[in-house]
């Protein structure tokens, strides 16, 4: 059976990473896995979406409406946004933290503060991770999205991957110790 | 043999190398950046490879490489294709000594481009070899055997790829690179040198190697029946076979084509006299399904599959059952949209600022980059926006309808270093030629931004990392023979001697030309340089009046009722909301 996983946020927020180190620990559990990215106009500020498909054989890299098992919102504002995705049963991680789009900024658009409250009223399995508060924490906001890779692997539970070994080996160097103790500490939300 | 995850892009610049590919040029653009950023970054002891001012270029030191006897590849976008057009069409009835691929990028669904053209046609049209890929495996294993098929059948072969394809990752088994000899390059011109005489003479030998190349198509690796339930027939290419298979699985028979042009009718007649309905499914125009109406079947294809945008198995499966019913949530909550903005510290929006106060006094042309994003509220910053380049030349027609009909606005035209390079020095040599009312800007952030930061003419390093001599741009304006008095070279940060620029670009109907001059903000060495230089908001000072919160700068939000502007959020201390706060409340510091 194929398990279908979106991420979901801003441009900048690692999501493309996150999504990759998700995607090679995937291969070394045998699965087939194919990864979709949408790039270009969406690094600037944008929203950015990557979607992960693994199981026996995967045909399409993308998916549609009621297709995502899981999806990871980086963002609160994003996580309605997505919303669609999700498969009914399915789960939703998100951070709560809000990024105002340009609209909101300008004051063309009110900012939906309420969002969680909306998502599970709405019946939606939410599981918040406050992965930005954490990343800060440790000492910068850019290990967000380890920590919400920490929070993911867990909710897929996905044993038999060095998930650290792998997070280790692919962000910087010298980042290394901050973006372990991120995982960890998502791991464990 | 090792396999690994990698982007349609990755896997393309994979297979070209393995191919024994020499020489490699392209122009940046969405989704093919990838694959010259990954040969100039992983394969550079083996491949030339460079950054061309635009696509004609590109495609025509691929064809000199060809020609001279090295396997060559020219990559670009969709559009870039048209840009390319010219040298394609001729190319492709004089054939190359070495293997010659040209890979475009369609972009289905517009993710960064200005339109959704279906470059399929272009082989037909210039009758090349067409090769689909469908996910990462095919787009290395197609772009390794594109240059034997181009040398099998002295025929240029255009590897078209997807945005879905293009930066998708999937696993791919990597290979060893081929011991590829360089041809040797003799004197041929009655191959080569496309006057009327020859060019008749390669006709014919062109057309005559179509027939053997469809022969081929018939039977070769690249198109495959699956059979299934025979009680449909799927005909489909590219990225639509993975969607196809989602929806229909075991419960259909499929004709998978990789090689579309020219198309294998004999393959086709036998797939669909074999099954009991034919279903065409494919992204774009209905490349294949004319071409299964031509061997006679009736099929259901753009009748139902959209024409718009891209496919997903949802569509497809709307599209043949009906109905797509999911099972999904919904909240009524509003959502506000995220489109993409200009960065933090972007020297345009101090140009876009600028402009506008004047826009009563200007129409205004854009042009293809990062600033197109400042069409967007609350800078609406031009009006038009056609073409790479068009920003330039769509300017003096403008001037002229104005003129015309009495109006006494003045034509604006705007575009960046690179779109300048690209195609915007031919309009600037006609703006001044034509002496009309019009005022050119380019907009210098030292480059090419946009696609992530690739190296232009103006930049003093090249793809392959060496130091090179970096283009002067005023100097080539100042060639084009406009009086040095109707040139202004400004920081569009400057509110005061952009002010001055356009005044001075108003005060005169003839040509004008504003260069504004400040590197990007996200450029490693700007951002080094910068250091710790930020805006801080005295909160005893500020009366919220919010007049610098419209740039619409990133940085800036409201919290607790108050402006807040943060470092962390990108502000980089450029100073264009300080030039906006009446109260003095906004401070730099470094």
């Amino acid at each position: 059976m194929t398990k279908n996983i979106l991420l979901i946020g801003v441009g900048g927020q690692g999501i493309i990473l996150t999504s990759k180190i998700l995607a090679v620990g995937l291969t070394q559990l045998g699965y087939d896995v194919k990864m979709s990215e949408i790039h270009g106009m969406s690094q600037r500020g944008g929203s950015v979406t990557t979607q992960i498909r693994y199981g026996e054989k995967v045909y399409a890299p993308n998916i549609g409406a009621g297709e995502a098992d899981v999806i990871v919102s980086f963002e609160k504002l994003e996580a309605l946004r997505a919303l669609s995705y999700l498969k009914k049963g399915g789960t939703l991680v998100t951070d709560v933290r809000e990024m105002w789009p340009s609209s909101v900024l300008t004051g063309a658009e009110e900012y939906p503060h309420d969002a969680i409250d909306a998502l599970t009223a709405a019946g939606v399995n939410v599981k918040i991770v406050n992965a930005s508060e954490k990343a800060e924490e440790l000492g910068n906001l850019k290990a967000q999205n380890i920590c919400l890779l920490g929070a993911l692997v867990k909710t897929l539970d996905l044993p038999g991957v060095d998930w650290e070994a792998l997070v280790a080996e692919m962000v910087p160097a010298k980042a290394k110790e901050m973006n372990l103790a991120a995982f960890k500490a998502g791991f464990e939300m | 043999m090792q396999k690994v995850i990698m982007t349609g892009d990755e896997a393309v610049a994979r297979g070209a190398w393995e191919a024994g590919v020499t020489v490699a040029a392209a122009y940046p653009g969405t989704p093919s950046t990838e694959i010259l950023e990954n040969i100039g970054g992983s394969y550079t002891d083996d491949i030339y490879s460079q950054w061309a001012c635009n696509e004609k270029v590109a495609l025509e030191i691929a064809i000199g490489g060809a020609i001279g006897g090295a396997r060559s590849l020219a990559a670009m976008k969709h559009v870039g294709l048209n840009v390319a057009a010219d040298p394609l069409f001729t190319v492709g009835s004089t054939g190359t000594n070495a293997g010659l691929v040209v890979v475009t990028a369609d972009d289905p669904g517009c993710h960064s481009s200005q339109n959704e053209q279906d470059n399929r046609h272009y082989a037909e049209a210039a009758k090349l070899i067409l090769l689909e890929p469908a996910d990462s495996q095919e787009c290395k294993d197609y772009a390794k055997a594109a240059f034997e098929l181009s040398e099998r059948f002295d025929s240029v072969v255009l590897l078209r790829m997807t945005t879905r394809v293009c930066h998708s990752k999937g696993l791919v088994e990597l290979g060893e690179r081929e011991a590829f000899k360089i041809a040797k390059y003799e004197r041929n011109a009655k191959k080569y040198a496309m006057l009327p005489a020859n060019a008749r003479v390669r006709h014919a030998v062109h057309e005559q190697s179509l027939v053997e190349i469809e022969e081929y198509a018939c039977d070769c690796p690249f198109n495959r029946i699956e059979w299934g339930d025979k009680s449909i027939g799927v005909v489909t290419s590219g990225i639509s076979y993975q969607h196809a298979r989602e929806v229909f699985g075991d419960n259909a028979s499929y004709l998978k084509l990789g090689l579309t042009n020219p198309m294998p009718r004999k393959l086709i007649k036998e797939f669909c006299s074999q099954v009991e309905k034919v279903y065409v499914i494919e992204e774009g125009d209905g490349f294949i399904e004319k071409n299964v109406r031509a061997c006679g079947f009736d099929c259901l294809g753009k009748e139902v599959v959209p024409y718009c945008g891209e496919l997903d198995a949802g569509i497809v499966r709307k599209a043949f059952f009906g109905s797509n019913d999911v099972d999904t949530y919904s909240v009524e909550s509003n959502v506000p949209a995220r489109n993409p903005v200009l960065c933090a510290g972007c020297p345009h929006r101090g140009f876009y600022q600028a402009l506008r106060k004047y826009a009563s006094k200007i129409v205004r042309s854009g042009d293809i980059g990062c600033y197109s994003l400042g069409v967007q509220p609350p800078m609406e910053g031009f009006d038009l926006c056609i073409c790479m380049g068009g920003g330039f030349s769509t300017t003096i027609g403008m001037a002229k309808a104005l003129e015309q009909a009495g109006d006494d606005r003045k034509a604006f035209g705007m575009m960046g270093d690179s779109t300048f390079f690209h195609s915007g020095i031919t309009g600037l040599i006609d703006i001044v030629h034509s002496g009309a009312n019009v005022c050119a800007c380019i907009l210098d952030n030292s480059i090419t931004a946009m696609t992530g930061h690739q190296e232009n003419p103006g930049t003093s390093k090249n793809l392959m990392g060496y130091e090179v001599v970096p283009v002067d741009i005023e100097k080539m304006v100042l060639a084009t023979g406009i009086s040095p008095e109707y040139i202004r070279v400004v920081d569009p940060i400057d509110q005061a001697a952009m002010n001055e620029a356009v005044k001075a670009a108003l005060a005169v109907k003839g040509p004008f030309v504003i260069i504004t001059k400040r590197p990007c903000a996200l450029l490693k060495d700007f951002i080094k340089a910068n250091g710790n230089r930020h805006c801080v908001i005295d909160s005893n000072k500020c009366v919220t009046c919010k007049a610098c919160m419209q740039i619409a700068c990133p940085a800036m939000s409201i919290e607790n009722g108050k402006v807040v502007i943060s470092h962390e959020n990108g502000c980089t201390g450029c100073g264009l909301c300080m030039q906006m706060c009446k109260f003095g409340a906004i401070s730099v510091v470094e």
